[in-house]
């Protein structure tokens, strides 16, 4: 089965798994698998349309998915996923203003 | 015409000297290059010390902020006796003192789209390390449209990201992230927490980035995006495309100049942040003194617990908050807690949309608690 590389951001909604193995033969349908295990990753990772939301990228062998198929980009069983979203650091309060 | 370099200089700059890529001729580009430094903090402190170090001619540092206790786990820049003082100046005076050659120019201002224009005017590179999603659009577009590199790194917990955005051709930001996410989505590094170490590494490889654009050696980062794991030591390179649509840099920009970046980013659609929905540290101790039936909610993660907690209030971590609801009552008065506030108005916000009223977050956090209430508690 395909394997997803969860960043350390999202470890929150997967009880802390980092790596997650899930069945599916295209992208679609191994983030079905994911978000039906760990339902909070739905509204992280996808848009009210099924589509991924535009701060998150999913990438295979170096290629974003968006280059190749998107969401029916298929996968065979020793292909791994990685989710790589925005991540800004440092601050707590977006209106405190300090680089 | 490049400068030259004097005997001194020559003294100082022999290990790169000795080094055929680099050379005299490439030392007296560096001399010759002025970098923006946006942000004196975990990024900036290595970059601005690597970019001295190397004889960057003219550096600038931009932050608004002072130097904070919190601070010197991980910005390397700072140091004790800097306490309280301005960043911009703290970091002036260490790389003067590590390099009274170089010029460093400092502005004591938050990068916006008002100042940013001129503030960057006089320098060739900027490189990125803000610590906010605002900052890093406003850092992006500014390079696009004076056409500039954009060194950009970023960090969390133990991943870390970076790469060359606007070089040679080569894709933006925007062009990965074509917008940001809601506010709250992302835990920051103040809520999540970072490896001190983690902006040493990426910072030195933004450094690193940024020496190789002056000099033209090497394969820059561009059309690349390097992520560090640091936990299980792994480097990956992903390959980025220039994004056809890309609002600012794609075929048919829609973004001509800067924008409100705080507006772009987005306010809560819901306010839950808003002073009706607080309680202070003081009113939620008066009002258990006087035996109100508060069930306390912390939504910190498990291992935070251990440095501080109100007696008697029950864990749901954040992630885990939607999924357990049916644990809570909207009959009973509730009160969410977490590190200083943030976390729990989020938690809030999940709680009203589910239709509950009687909920209240504490103001400023467990820290506010300590301050106010509970001085036997620390502070993080």
């Amino acid at each position: 089965m395909p394997t997803l590389k969860i960043p350390t951001p999202l470890r929150p909604y997967t009880s802390g798994e980092s790596t997650i193995t899930l069945p599916g033969e295209t992208v679609a349908e191994v983030l079905e698998a994911l978000v039906e295990r760990h339902p909070e990753l739905k509204r992280h990772l996808l848009g009210d349309n099924g589509q991924l939301r535009p701060y998150v990228n999913l990438f295979l062998k170096e290629e974003n998915v968006n280059q190749l198929q998107g969401l029916e980009t298929p996968l065979t069983e020793r292909d791994t996923l990685l989710i790589i979203p925005s991540i800004a650091g440092g601050k707590e309060h977006r209106r405190d203003h300090a680089p | 015409m490049l400068p030259e370099l004097s005997h001194e200089e020559i003294h100082r700059y022999s290990r790169h000297l000795l080094i055929p890529d680099v050379g005299l001729e490439g030392q007296r580009k560096l001399k010759a290059a002025s970098v923006l430094v946006v942000g004196t903090g975990g990024l900036g402190s290595p970059v601005a010390l690597y970019l001295a170090a190397a004889g960057i001619g003219r550096i600038g540092l931009v932050d608004y902020d002072v130097v904070d206790f919190t601070n010197l786990q991980r910005q390397i820049i700072h140091s004790e006796s800097r306490l309280g003082d301005l960043k911009v100046e703290s970091a002036r005076d260490r790389l003067q003192d590590l390099n009274s050659e170089i010029q460093v120019d400092i502005y004591n201002e938050y990068l916006n789209s008002e100042n940013a224009f001129e503030i960057s005017a006089p320098y060739d590179i900027i490189v990125d390390g803000t610590d906010n999603f605002p900052s890093r659009y406003l850092v992006n577009d500014l390079c696009v449209l004076t056409g500039k590199p954009n060194v950009y790194g970023s960090i969390y917990r133990f991943d870390g990201q970076a790469s060359v955005f606007n070089a040679e051709g080569g894709p933006c930001y925007r062009c990965l992230f074509p917008e940001p996410p809601p506010p709250g989505l992302v835990p920051s590094c103040a809520e999540g927490g970072v490896l001190g170490v983690l902006p040493g590494t990426i910072g030195s490889i933004q450094a690193t980035e940024t020496l190789k654009l002056i000099l033209g050696i090497g394969e820059p980062l561009i059309g690349r995006l390097l992520l560090y794991d640091a936990l299980d030591l792994s480097f990956q390179t992903v390959k980025l495309q220039k994004n056809p649509d890309c609002k600012i840099c794609g075929e048919n920009p829609q973004v001509t100049q800067l924008i409100d970046y705080e507006e772009f980013c987005g306010i809560p659609a819901c306010d839950h942040t808003s002073e009706e929905w607080d309680i202070t540290a003081s009113e939620l101790s008066a009002r258990l003194k006087a035996g109100a039936p508060m069930r306390l909610i912390d939504v910190r993660e498990p291992h935070e617990l251990e440095i501080s907690r109100l007696e008697g209030a029950e864990l749901i971590p954040l992630g885990q908050f939607a999924s357990r609801l049916s644990e809570l009552d909207s009959a009973e008065e509730i009160v969410l807690i977490c590190k200083s506030g943030t976390r729990s108005a989020r938690a809030l916000e999940i709680l009203a949309s589910a239709g509950f009223k009687k909920v209240k977050n504490l103001k400023g956090g467990v820290n506010a608690w300590a301050v106010k209430v509970d001085p036997s508690l620390p502070i993080y």
